[in-house]
């Protein structure tokens, strides 16, 4: 379909002989913000890693079936340029220490030797801080390391870094879970607001957070993708019972 | 049970000990006009403070469970519907209360054979059972029950449609019955209520446990709704 961006089809992952991710089959489209949910070792997170082949990286870890990025297989594309297409955000703030704002937000152009001119970068910088609704708020302090910025700060900054790549789609692994109701907030607004331009997959065991950031939603239940359907369906009126019982609360 | 769970249980129980206080309610209006026992229409009215309160209540833990607990899917249908069969009942109530009062100020008796001319007693005792198999069908979670009620209630509405007729009936048959006459189509007016309230009642029971919504359809595809996917 040409609006769908990602899509996965009969796909598995493992580590080792552990099947954490069965047979799963999910499209999703471009500009949605969609949230992935289950319990604890559901395979959602480890999901969300092989869609930018994080997951390659621990050893032990494969795959099979297939994923795609438009047309694009992302498993025989160069592992780098996904990442450049597939932007990431982690659960923790982990802007680069040593690194001012400024560096931490054009890092990726940087660790890859890409070279260009200091006005160009520029630019990079302040609408990438710009789109993670950072600008204002640092744009006297740009050359002060990040890791002065608060946790909410932190992780924007993390996200003017995945932004700064000009990916299609950006990865979220429970990216407000180490945030204050403020600061999460804050990045749940800006979820809103980058979905005009990204495709948003957010990882997320609050479910609260879930219904209130997405158009869709993912259930995810024993490595098995149970339902994925609109958000407000999901909340209202699920059609697998396994989904009803975990967002009900009556099992974990 | 989770503490969500053991909340709505709380509202359950609630609701039916409201809808059991609300089908007395109406049982003993309708005795305290067969009979004109005063009396009783006063119980009747001072009990309606009774249901108020429970309206109150039943309002005041829901809008608790919504802040507290944010519900979602059969919960949070469960308690939308419950806010409404909520309110569908205390109007029941008030109506038992209306006709409590017809009976406090009326200055003559009701006349059995014109209660009986005008079809008000089976009326009546049809709304009654009516209200009772909605409360069955809510805490058996009966969704059939609960349709059999779209059907039932085209009686009251019958009885209802012939009420002109069957009212200047006993008005011509005795020209001193009019102020009585017109007490007894007061009341058939409001018992046609009652089998509305409890066809909403019936909707939001269907509501909660098939997540289909009903509003706005004919009797006759409610009644089928549903049953084609089954």
């Amino acid at each position: 379909m040409e609006h769908t961006v990602v899509s996965s089809s009969k796909f598995n992952a493992w580590f080792g002989d552990n099947h954490v991710v069965k047979d799963v089959s999910i499209g999703i489209e471009k500009n949605q913000v969609i949230a992935v949910m289950g319990p604890s070792g559901c395979g959602k997170t480890t999901f969300l890693r092989c869609i930018n082949r994080m997951h390659e990286l621990i050893p032990g870890a494969t795959t099979k079936g297939s994923m795609k990025l438009y047309d694009d297989d992302v498993y025989t594309m160069n592992p780098i340029w996904v990442r450049y297409k597939i932007g990431m955000v982690f659960q923790r703030p982990n802007p680069f220490p040593n690194l001012s704002i400024y560096d931490n937000v054009v890092a990726g152009y940087k660790l890859n030797g890409l070279k260009m001119p200091k006005a160009e970068m520029d630019q990079i910088v302040e609408k990438s801080l710009t789109s993670a609704a950072l600008w204002n708020e640092v744009k006297d302090s740009l050359h002060k390391k990040g890791t002065f910025l608060s946790g909410g700060q932190q992780q924007r900054l993390c996200i003017a870094r995945a932004i700064a790549m000009q990916p299609e789609v950006i990865l979220f692994d429970e990216p407000t879970s180490a945030l204050d109701p403020i600061s999460t907030s804050s990045v749940e607004q800006l979820f809103h607001e980058l979905k005009e331009n990204y495709t948003l997959i957010i990882v997320t065991h609050n479910m609260q957070q879930a219904a209130r950031v997405s158009d869709k939603t993912a259930f995810f239940y024993l490595g098995e993708l149970v339902e994925f359907d609109d958000t407000k369906q999901m909340f209202t009126a699920p059609s697998d019972v396994r989904t009803q019982n975990y967002i009900t609360g009556r099992f974990s | 049970m989770t503490p969500l769970e053991n909340e709505i249980a709380g509202v359950k129980r609630e609701l039916i000990s409201m809808w059991i206080l609300v089908q007395s309610q109406l049982n003993k209006a309708k005795e305290a006009m067969v009979k004109f026992d005063k009396d009783l229409a006063r119980e009747v009215l001072i009990k309606e403070k009774r249901v108020n309160s429970f309206e109150l209540k039943i309002d005041r833990d829901c809008e608790n469970i919504f802040a507290l607990h944010c519900p979602v899917a059969v919960d949070l249908r469960f308690l939308l519907a419950a806010l409404k069969i909520n309110t569908n009942l205390e109007r029941i109530g008030d109506i038992a209360a209306g006709i409590a009062l017809y009976v406090v100020e009326s200055s003559v008796n009701f006349d059995i054979k014109a209660l009986e001319s005008t079809s008000l007693i089976r009326m009546y005792d049809e709304a009654v059972n009516i209200l009772i198999d909605t409360r069955t069908a809510f805490e058996k979670e009966d969704t059939e029950l609960a349709r059999s009620i779209f059907k039932r209630d085209d009686v009251l509405d019958t009885i209802n449609e012939n009420a002109p007729v069957t009212v200047a009936e006993v008005i011509k048959g005795d020209m001193n019955s009019i102020p009585e006459a017109l007490y007894i189509l007061s009341v058939i007016r409001k018992l046609e209520r009652v089998g509305d309230q409890a066809k909403n009642i019936a909707e939001e029971i269907i509501f909660y446990i098939e997540a289909k919504i009903l509003k706005h359809l004919a009797s006759s595809q409610k009644m089928i709704d549903g049953e084609e996917d089954e």
